[in-house]
């Protein structure tokens, strides 16, 4: 008996599923085809200008990226970077294709399965995938590959050049000079601050320039804007230990904020939304790194600007040089010049910030571009 | 849950160890859902923690393998759900169901080709090498499941929920990676130096919850849990350290040294010109398993900890100390999840990172689960993770099928196995414990 009832149940249900669906279908059938329709005369519309503008038909260059294990959808690097590649698809009409890795041991068989499907150029987001780029580059030398964030590096970690390897890479303490300068400027208790997620390369990179940029202010203007959480000198300084531990994020900004700094810049991803949180209700401003802060989070009233990494468009410019058969294996690095870094927009402190201080940045800004003023670092690339 | 949690405790009445064999598995296999709440109790409570435990242990083959075919169909259906050409189709399936049907049958197919073709045999590569190279790769991929499940195996059958596989993993992987690449020493002597040391480091970190539950009666499930965090924020730490940062960066240790990698599994003469990852590792997962078998199946240990997870009372009552068992048995788990680390960190160019153990500490624990805890069944099941793992990575990279597909397929695998009578209901198939219901399960499938 019960195998019946169940079988009227399910049956019923059938029905009314069936009943549900079939109401919007006799429209969707008709507009399903114009949409079709549409969509196939937009996409070969699209497919035209695309030849037009890349000057040939690119369909058969396929260009492939790799992630770590953040994925492409972490909100930071991986994303930055994989916009680049869906950025070069619709502007060249190339192929593309892309795997996460969830661990470790999923680089290398990414890496192979994507140099199996006949990839031209293969792109590793991150310095962890450093050494199995480096491997298929070898195992490959028919192919193309690209590494963001990270130089080519032999067993003892002493820089290499790998033939068909191109690093893509960010001088970005000349855009964290900046923000330095401006933090220094902005301040009213003359004391700023910035910390990091992990003593790396690319992180301490902003804070050397950040360093640079408040003693230029003080300098040029007999000022003593002291900053704290990193020492240049010493290379030493405060670190979350961490790129995702919001909490730590709070603890170093409230630290930062009894100590009487009331401009900090977290170099951390989303540790630094942790320092957001305690800076709330209080004077104090952030100054945001990577990606555009004011757009990307929710504290756009708190952060003064951002420190921009502009990863999209330098991978998408790789890809398009591989397209043209201009490779090279020249590292790129993104500086103020070729805008692959670069000083964010105010937005809501566009009026605080004093035309003078804002005159002054535009100058320094003209500086390093020609060549007048370098940022020095022990961590640039 | 009834029953306050006091690991240790005395037989709360004489029948409740002679009756709980036919009664708590009846019990069991009536509330499928009873699964849920075994994992709070301590294996000492004789009637739900290790009571889930026997039965996971006790299921028979078919469940099993009946839980692997529901878990690809389940998949199938997401592939189709995920696949942008049924997407568009469905929109219209009443007009022309024909091109819902063909898309989605494209798409499930095209995936598990895929997924075939990166785990098993691949026949649309060109060269021998690359046809045969999937099923290495899945052989290379199993290693340290099977060993990390083996360690989980051997703790079931001891009635110990160890959950601490992952951070048993990471201090194998530190102690073994450190000894690759901190000393120089000649072949052989230096690979099986590492070996040990990993080994070791895996032992220390599951002697810690044994040593604590032996002693202070401290649940397994918790500590081993918490020394988990504990050893992900150790490798942290220990990659900051001065020898272990070379590169400055904090994010991964120097390569090993020349001699202290496992040397391919398949020499250049057999396969010439081969780049197979597959390596002595593999070996060393077939002689575990080999081991744990001769251990639980022949050995003395073996037989007190099986006595000591069927029935500690009795176990103890018969002269056992349970409390040695305990840490024996966790010091064994350890480690074979420390020899996990090896075949992870110890590889040609191989260096730690903080992703060493990956997820394998806990695709190890469901390894074991497939595997009836037992050692053949084990290693059988770690081979089928790592075709899915394989498979899964040429899928997601020629139909962008995510490969989180896989993950779903593992999960449901894991949900049947707990639910064998849900197993049973889909295929009809006659519950064992429980005979008056086998005609009645007859007749319903003559009358269907």
């Amino acid at each position: 008996m019960r195998v019946f009832k169940i079988a009227a149940v399910s049956a019923a249900a059938v029905m009314v599923l069936a009943a549900c669906g079939d109401a919007p279908d006799e429209e969707t059938e008709t507009t399903s085809d114009t949409d079709n329709a549409a969509d196939e005369g937009e996409q070969t519309g699209d497919d035209e200008s695309e030849e037009t503008a890349a000057g040939g038909d690119n369909s058969d260059f396929k260009a492939c990226m790799i992630s770590d294990a953040g994925g492409f959808d972490d909100q930071s690097f991986n994303q930055a970077a994989h916009s680049g590649l869906t950025g070069a698809e619709e502007s060249l009409g190339i192929e593309i294709a892309d795997a996460e890795s969830n661990s470790d041991a999923e680089f290398a068989p990414n890496i192979d399965a994507m140099v199996q499907q006949g990839c031209d150029f293969v792109i590793g987001a991150g310095f962890l995938l450093e050494q199995a780029i480096e491997d298929a580059a070898n195992a490959n030398p028919d192919t193309n590959f690209g590494l963001v964030d990270s130089g080519f590096q032999d067993a003892d970690f002493a820089p290499i050049e790998i033939d068909n390897g191109k690093p893509i890479l960010f001088n970005t303490s000349e855009a964290a000079f900046l923000a330095g300068y401006l933090a220094a400027g902005m301040t009213e208790t003359d004391k700023v601050a910035t910390y990091g997620g992990l003593p790396i390369p690319s992180v301490q990179i902003f804070m050397d320039g950040f360093s640079d940029g408040v003693d230029a202010y003080n300098e040029d203007n007999g000022a003593a804007v002291e900053l704290l959480g990193w020492d240049k000198e010493a290379q030493n300084g405060s670190f979350a230990n961490s790129f995702d531990d919001q909490s730590q994020g709070a603890s170093l900004g409230e630290q930062f904020i009894s100590q009487g700094a009331d401009i900090i810049m977290p170099v951390a991803g989303p540790v630094g939304l942790g320092t957001a949180s305690v800076a709330e209700g209080t004077d104090t401003k952030l100054i945001w790194v990577d990606s555009d802060g004011y757009e990307t989070t929710e504290y756009g009233d708190l952060i003064l600007t951002s420190v921009l990494k502009h990863m999209g468009p330098a991978v998408e410019g790789a890809i398009t040089e591989t397209v043209n058969g201009e490779f090279s294996n020249e590292p790129y690095v993104g500086t103020l010049e070729n805008e692959g870094v670069s000083l964010a927009p105010f937005y809501d402190f566009e009026d605080a910030v004093p035309q003078e201080l804002k005159d002054k940045l535009a100058e320094y800004e003209e500086q390093i571009i020609s060549g007048e003023l370098v940022v020095e670092s022990p961590n640039a690339p | 849950m009834s029953e306050p949690n006091s690991p240790g405790s005395r037989p709360t009445s004489d029948d409740s160890g002679h009756e709980e064999p036919t009664q708590a598995d009846t019990s069991q296999d009536e509330g499928g859902p009873a699964g849920s709440t075994g994992a709070d109790d301590t294996a000492y409570d004789p009637r739900s923690g290790s009571a889930i435990l026997r039965q996971v242990v006790g299921g028979d083959v078919v469940i099993s393998l009946l839980a692997v075919v529901i878990a690809l169909l389940l998949g199938g259906v997401l592939i189709a759900f995920a696949d942008e050409d049924v997407a568009k189709t469905v929109s219209y399936i009443f007009a022309r169901p024909a091109d819902f049907f063909a898309a989605s049958w494209e798409a499930v197919s095209d995936a598990y080709k895929a997924l075939f073709r990166g785990a098993i045999f691949d026949y649309e590569a060109d060269t021998f090498n690359r046809k045969i190279r999937p099923i290495t790769e899945s052989m290379t991929f199993a290693t340290p499941l099977i060993l990390a499940g083996l360690g989980i195996a051997v703790g079931f059958r001891a009635g110990l929920f160890n959950i601490g596989a992952q951070g048993q993993i990471i201090v194998g992987g530190i102690v073994a990676a450190y000894l690759g690449f901190a000393y120089d020493l000649p072949a052989v002597l230096h690979l099986l130096l590492c070996i040990l040391g990993g080994a070791l480091g895996g032992a220390l970190w599951g002697f810690i919850p044994g040593i604590l539950k032996a002693r202070t009666g401290a649940n397994e499930v918790i500590v081993t849990i918490m020394l988990n965090w504990i050893a992900v924020n150790l490798i942290a730490y220990v990659l900051t350290l001065g020898k272990f940062n070379a590169s400055g960066t904090g994010l991964r240790s120097p390569q090993i040294g020349p001699h202290a990698g496992y040397p391919p599994l398949i020499p250049d003469f057999l396969v010439p010109g081969n780049t197979f990852r597959l390596h002595w590792g593999f070996v060393v997962a077939i002689l575990a398993t080999i081991f744990v078998w001769w251990l639980l199946e022949r050995s003395t240990i073996g037989f007190e900890v099986r006595a000591a997870g069927a029935n500690p009372h009795a176990a103890r009552t018969a002269g056992m100390s349970v409390g040695r068992v305990t840490v024996l048995t966790m010091v064994i788990a350890g480690g074979l999840a420390g020899l996990a680390a090896t075949s992870q960190v110890l590889v040609t160019g191989g260096s730690l990172t903080a992703g060493v153990a990956a997820t394998y500490g806990f695709d190890a624990i469901t390894v074991a689960l497939l595997g009836r805890s037992r050692p053949l069944g084990t290693f059988l099941a770690g081979l089928l993770f790592g075709a899915f793992q394989s498979g899964g990575t040429l899928m997601q990279s020629v139909t962008s099928t995510p490969i989180d597909i896989v993950f779903v397929v593992q999960s449901v695998i894991v949900l049947l196995i707990a639910a064998p009578p849900l197993v049973r209901a889909i295929f009809r198939l006659p519950d064992p414990d429980a005979p008056p219901k086998r005609g009645r399960a007859a007749t319903k499938e003559a009358a269907a």
